[in-house]
């Protein structure tokens, strides 16, 4: 089973919701898919067994073979070939790796080269297993990490997927398969918007969706609101209290240090399983 | 005229509290939200549109039925996934790539432009705004970003500006990195916790990588005094400015559901005055910096 935490606005506490469900529940595979700005192995200070690195497909030019035609430039929809008179530039930043100049050059000058692009790293703590990417600082694109990331994934375990904030690829990436996902909102004009934005997303790809709303009591009702509009189940509310917060910063999952949490968040896994098999 | 960049690594740490409040205090300054797929900017500035632009980059496989085959050919090429068993385009996940016009026998498929989202330039109570809305679900926000960057850049020549003030989306890929190149300034502001220090970390390797001077603003400093002495003495080792410390106050989420800048909504509070010695000393620094004086990238 496959399910996926996001949120569209930043910083509402996705990660401190994966964490969390993830420490309370059994047989889980924790699968970090921010991998921009990776943070659940900050919360579970687990060992890392296996780091390795991740590439990308990119032309690698054989420049005796070429004679600048320029097809491949012209075929390249992100610009990641120039072809000059003179010499031929490969931007390996701009590349998706679709592999098609490869298929385009008439002379064969073009193989496949790889481009490190960051690295893959899983390890232990405890039995739950986490699973995270780490994108190189400079690369842009995080979605081809993502992929390599989600390969890993075991689906006979409690797969749990942290994803990006945002509502585009990135996000589409980490969801895309999931057998349910929960929004993790704060009930602020800023969390609603960003909510309304990713639920319809979620809508289109006909994922289920249940939302957490975090730092409840801030804030205003129309969160909720919406949410009974649109009848969308609110999961868990998690209030703003002093301790939650301490204990988030200093990097410690609550429901280890707040045990009757640890039970809220089972109650919370079952009603996803339920919307589920619903 | 300069460029700064609000940005955070880490979601959710105040970049559109703090870019907003920069707007009503700057007075000569367009404000762009590059956070374009899930920008928040405009429910506390609510610009009236003046232009909207529709933003058409990305493009997507189509096939004609008509004309398929169902050879596979397609399928077994696409390095996205991107066809289903039954011969359609899943749009999701087609990056437009177009390896599979050319690899269909029958010329049955081609590309076709699809609208990803639309650019708006605005006008607030405070100056201009670039802005602009992806559609749910689209990729290629980095192009968006760029746009928005370009339109604020006419803006700010129209309306002789000296600032271009830049919220920028979490994260460090695409869009970050295309909200940061060639800006004269980053802020990077942050939470003191275990994340936000991580992710700190991260947003200034990125400036630094592109060679953008960087500025810190530690944002709720006093929920956590002793990963706030962490952060001023990381920044102290490696020579940035930490050139605010805004104190936690409920009073930002109240002026937010009021749709309202803190500045507007309770300038006395210790939030608002913050920032305010955080935008007097940061433009007055910016200013005198010559961009043109930075090292340049080697």
């Amino acid at each position: 089973m496959i399910v996926s935490v996001a949120s569209g606005k930043g910083g509402t506490g996705k990660t401190s919701v994966a964490v969390n469900l993830a420490v309370s529940i059994d047989n889980v595979q924790l699968v970090d898919c921010d991998v921009e700005e990776p943070n659940a192995h900050l919360l579970l200070h687990s060992k890392i067994s296996h780091n390795e690195p991740v590439y990308t497909l990119i032309p690698n030019l054989n420049e005796e073979l070429c004679d600048h035609c320029g097809k491949c430039a012209n075929f390249c929809q992100y610009n990641a070939i120039f072809v000059s008179s003179e010499k031929v530039l490969i931007f390996p930043e701009l590349c998706h790796g679709c592999g098609g100049c490869i298929l385009i050059c008439p002379k064969k000058a073009i193989t496949e080269g790889k481009h490190r692009i960051g690295a893959l790293k899983r390890g232990y703590a405890g039995n739950l297993e986490l699973i995270y990417g780490e994108l190189e600082v400079g690369e842009p694109m995080a979605v081809p990490l993502i992929r390599e990331v989600k390969k890993c994934i075991d689906i006979s375990r409690n797969v749990i997927l942290d994803s990006p904030p945002g509502t585009s690829c990135s996000l589409i990436e980490t969801v895309r398969g999931s057998d349910f996902c929960i929004l993790v909102t704060e009930p602020t004009p800023f969390g609603l918007h960003d909510l309304k934005i990713t639920v319809q997303v979620l809508e289109e790809m006909a994922i289920p969706l249940g939302v957490v709303v975090n730092r409840a009591g801030i804030g205003d009702k129309k969160v909720y609101e919406y949410c009974k509009a649109k009848n969308i189940p609110i999961l868990l509310e998690i209030p703003y209290q002093r301790r939650i917060a301490e204990l988030y910063s200093e990097g410690v999952p609550f429901s280890l240090e707040m045990p009757e949490w640890k039970e809220k968040f089972q109650i919370l896994f079952a009603e996803v399983r339920r919307c589920i098999n619903k | 005229m300069r460029q700064i960049t609000v940005l955070s690594g880490k979601g959710g740490t105040g970049k559109t509290t703090i870019t907003a409040s920069f707007a009503v205090l700057a007075k000569r300054a367009v404000v762009a939200d590059c956070d374009v797929d899930a920008p928040d900017l405009h429910m506390l500035l609510h610009p009236e549109i003046i232009e909207t632009q529709e933003f058409k980059s990305s493009k997507l496989a189509v096939i004609d039925e008509a004309r398929c085959i169902k050879c596979g050919l397609c399928r077994e090429k696409c390095k996205f996934n991107a066809i289903t068993e039954k011969f359609t385009i899943d749009s999701f996940s087609c990056e437009g790539c177009g390896v599979c016009t050319i690899v269909c026998p029958t010329n049955a498929i081609t590309l076709t432009k699809r609208v990803s989202g639309h650019a708006y330039i605005s006008k607030t109570k405070y100056g201009f705004m670039s802005h602009a809305m992806l559609s749910p679900s689209e990729a290629n926000s980095g192009k968006l970003v760029t746009l928005v960057r370009q339109n604020a850049k006419i803006l700010s020549e129209r309306g002789d500006c000296n600032f271009i003030i830049i919220d920028g989306p979490p994260g460090i890929g695409c869009p970050v990195i295309a909200s940061v190149t060639g800006v004269d300034a980053g802020l990077v502001v942050t939470e003191p916790t275990v994340s936000g220090i991580h992710d700190l970390k991260r947003a200034l390797q990125l400036l630094k990588y592109f060679n953008v001077r960087s500025f810190v603003c530690i944002n709720t400093y006093d929920i956590n005094k002793d990963n706030t002495e962490k952060i001023e003495s990381f920044c102290k080792e490696n020579d940035i400015d930490v050139i605010g410390k805004v104190p936690f106050n409920p009073v930002v989420t109240e002026a937010m559901v009021n749709g309202k800048t803190i500045i507007e909504y309770s300038p006395r509070s210790d939030v608002a005055k913050e920032i305010e010695g955080m935008w007097k000393k940061l433009s007055a620094l910016i200013l005198e910096g010559s961009s043109s004086c930075l090292p340049k990238k080697t």
